[in-house]
């Protein structure tokens, strides 16, 4: 009694102090953090990205990213009109033919959505906006002589002498001294299934199927998987080489780290100076970072899927190594011991000792390692020049193919989806009750 | 006696006939599986040897020749390098930071995720589907894609790949605190909605506490894996060390010097932060497990 009386002032100096500790914790840690926040908004300059920044770029990335443009030029010296979509040889109409919007002749007429007409005449241009007026145009060896409707021009009009651009909702019309060009923009990603030079294109869903049913499915196949505006069959062969350099890599890593982590395991090597040995290679080779790996495989072998293969394996085999030994660390001794009182040898015992109680670890461990390095091989790919990431940062440097960088943006998720879920199928069918204990 | 004798030696074989047939099948089909994964290794193998610019057998004897003349040129020119490791040494400065505040958001938007996605937390229960689909994009999407879209707009420097870094860690780490956050108790959780706090003072407050060594943990390893992602999207034009070594790789044979100093500053981060962090993860969870003795 007269003990806890005299503790008492103490004790509660005691919690004061600890209540003092955590309300500092609390506090300081959340401020800390701010600082450190405030200091990398100066560190990574964002006053200044914020000024560089062009917002002009993501619109058009993302305007891009769902709708085409289709170009209606008209060569001012010889007065021939062509019609392309996104303006690619690739994607031209044929000699004589356009879409329904345009009307090919003496005078080409263009009639855009929301009223608007572009006329082509045999040497003058005209553009009637609706709400404001016509625009009309002579472009020649003057420049492009353009007369507007009023005086003051709207913001949406650019003019010089020698150029005239005039951008609205529907379309955008530029006037050169050699070139009157018309893009109209569209929803939808143009051609995906079928190019012009198609016999298919532009004939519905339904029509196709009877016609495939009738003996034509070989030749739309075709049509379809040799696009060359897609590259369907490229595409495909690139997912496949960035599956194939994440399997390569993951599994081949495992193959060269599961002996060397014997090595490494204390309950499996004595000798001190060979674990350490092995230890110290496995650190090495996790931290040559794989960045450094594929730029010293690439000197050796030169881009392609097998050095982003290569590149993955070595780093996963210090991975693997760590990890592997780690587990084996942690067997079950008595297994073993039952095994060698039976008479077993060293070999039948690690195959029936030791492999049994690891191999499920290891597995699941092996088959999240290849979901995760499906990724990886996505961006290795880039460096090293192969499969979807090469596709990918090729389109990207162009800066106008978005749509074509959406669909491999779609197409990289669709496989790791799919990787994701068939490592985890194939985790659940070879480790029998592991879910229980997850 | 001896019909039941010779009755049950009759079920003892075929019980053993049995367990043989099902160990042989067993065998098989491992075999089979073994087969397939053999086939597929060495299939696969020679696909990528044949599409790759240079072959394998030629190839894997140069492997040493490009570190031999780094090291070569390293050496003769020695006297430069602690010179060309300062230099550089705010360049993996800018590294480091982009790994640290894209796992800082990370731990942020992930722990925000995981409680918002985890089953007795949410805060809104019909939208934990939702929310869980939505770290799942969030880890698919390869931080490439993002860092590359984000340079277009923003222009090349340390941001976009921040971004495109911190936007990958939440959904990694949402995944994981979201399986912690499962084993928290939702007593101190029920005590303080009872005394009527709103839902982020009882995550806090409540959850909080129990999970924090977990999800520092956690983030520890992220760190460590970010700042390689960080280095490798340098690579690509996202500033830091890895943009320096494509300039320093760029001036060719005669200049690897300066690649010889970037490798080093390189490896030794790696190294020291991977080892830092797994002393510190040891701690926290063995910290964890004596205090959880004590009690």
């Amino acid at each position: 009694m007269t003990m806890t009386a005299d503790n008492a002032p103490d004790l509660r100096a005691q919690a004061g102090r600890l209540f003092r500790r955590k309300r500092l914790t609390a506090f300081g840690i959340p401020l800390l953090v701010l600082v450190y926040l405030v200091y990398a908004v100066f560190a990574f300059d964002v006053p200044g990205l914020i000024r560089t920044a062009d917002p002009e770029n993501g619109r058009t990335l993302i305007r891009d990213s769902y709708s085409y443009k289709t170009h209606v030029s008209r060569d001012n010296r010889s007065g021939e009109v062509s019609v392309a979509i996104e303006g690619e040889r690739k994607g031209q109409y044929p000699d004589g033919t356009a879409p329904g919007w345009v009307a090919l002749g003496e005078t080409t007429v263009i009639t855009l959505d929301g009223g608007g007409i572009v006329t082509f005449g045999p040497d003058e241009v005209s553009y009637d906006i609706p709400g404001y007026g016509l625009v009309t145009a002579r472009p020649g060896n003057g420049g492009a002589n353009a007369t507007f409707p009023t005086e003051e021009l709207p913001e949406w009009i650019n003019a010089s002498k020698n150029r005239v651009a005039i951008t609205t909702d529907e379309a955008r019309l530029t006037i050169t001294r050699r070139k009157t060009e018309v893009f109209r923009y569209e929803t939808g990603w143009e051609l995906f299934f079928f190019t012009l030079d198609s016999p298919y294109h532009g004939v519905g869903p339904g029509e196709i199927a009877a016609r495939a049913m009738s003996g034509e499915l070989p030749a739309i196949w075709n049509d379809f998987w040799h696009n060359r505006m897609w590259r369907h069959a490229d595409v495909a062969w690139a997912l496949f080489e960035t599956v194939l350099m994440a399997f390569l890599g993951t599994f081949g890593a495992a193959l060269v780290a599961l002996p060397l982590a014997f090595l490494a395991a204390r309950n499996f090597t004595p000798l001190m100076i060979v674990q350490q040995v092995a230890r110290r290679f496995f650190d090495f080779f996790r931290g040559v970072d794989a960045l450094i790996w594929t730029i010293v495989l690439a000197r050796a072998f030169g881009p392609g899927p097998l050095t982003g293969a290569l590149a993955i394996l070595v780093t996963d085999t210090g991975s693997f190594g760590k990890m592997f030994s780690e587990a084996l660390e942690n067997v079950d001794g008595r297994q073993i011991e039952g095994l060698q009182s039976t008479g077993a040898k060293p070999v039948q015992r690690y195959r029936f000792g030791v492999i049994p109680q690891v191999t499920p670890v290891l597995l699941s461990q092996v088959l999240y390692f290849f979901e995760s390095n499906t990724r990886s091989a996505t961006v290795i790919g880039a460096i090293t020049g192969g499969g979807i990431g090469l596709l990918l940062t090729q389109a990207m440097i162009t800066q106008k193919d978005w749509e074509e960088v959406t669909y491999y943006i779609v197409l990289v998720v669709l496989m790791v989806f799919a990787m994701d879920w068939f490592s985890g199928w194939l985790r659940r069918r070879l480790i029998r009750g592991d879910d229980s204990g997850h | 006696m001896a019909d039941t004798s010779g009755m049950s030696g009759g079920r003892v074989a075929a019980v053993r006939d049995d367990y043989m047939e099902l160990t042989r099948r067993k065998r098989l089909y491992s075999g089979i599986l073994l087969a397939v994964f053999v086939a597929l290794m060495v299939s696969g193998f020679m696909v990528a040897d044949a599409r790759n610019a240079g072959g394998f057998w030629d190839g894997w004897t140069n492997v040493l020749d490009f570190p031999r003349v780094v090291v070569a040129e390293a050496a003769e020119k020695a006297g430069e390098l602690p010179g060309h490791l300062i230099a550089f040494f705010p360049a993996l400065i800018e590294t480091i930071n982009i790994a640290a505040v894209s796992t800082l958001f990370g731990v942020l938007g992930g722990a925000l995720l995981s409680m918002l996605s985890t089953r007795g937390l949410a805060r809104w229960p019909r939208l934990i589907p939702l929310f869980r689909r939505m770290m799942d994009v969030m880890r698919a999407i390869p931080e490439i894609v993002i860092a590359l879209v984000l340079i277009f707009v923003l222009g090349g420097g340390p941001v976009p790949a921040m971004i495109a870094i911190a936007f990958h860690t939440v959904g990694a780490l949402g995944k994981l605190f979201s399986e912690v956050n499962e084993n928290a108790s939702l007593k101190p959780v029920e005590g303080l909605a009872s005394v009527g706090a709103t839902w982020t003072q009882r995550m806090v407050l409540g959850v909080m506490p129990q999970v924090a060594p977990n999800y520092l943990s956690y983030a520890l390893l992220r760190f460590e894996i970010n700042i390689r992602a960080s280095a490798i999207l340098g690579f690509v034009g996202a500033g830091g060390i890895g943009y320096e070594l494509k300039n320093a790789m760029s001036w060719g044979q005669g200049q690897y010097d300066e690649s010889a100093a970037i490798f080093l500053l390189l490896f030794a981060t790696i190294v020291t932060f991977d080892q830092v962090s797994s002393l510190a993860r040891d701690r926290l969870t063995h910290g964890r497990k004596s205090e959880m003795l004590h009690q």
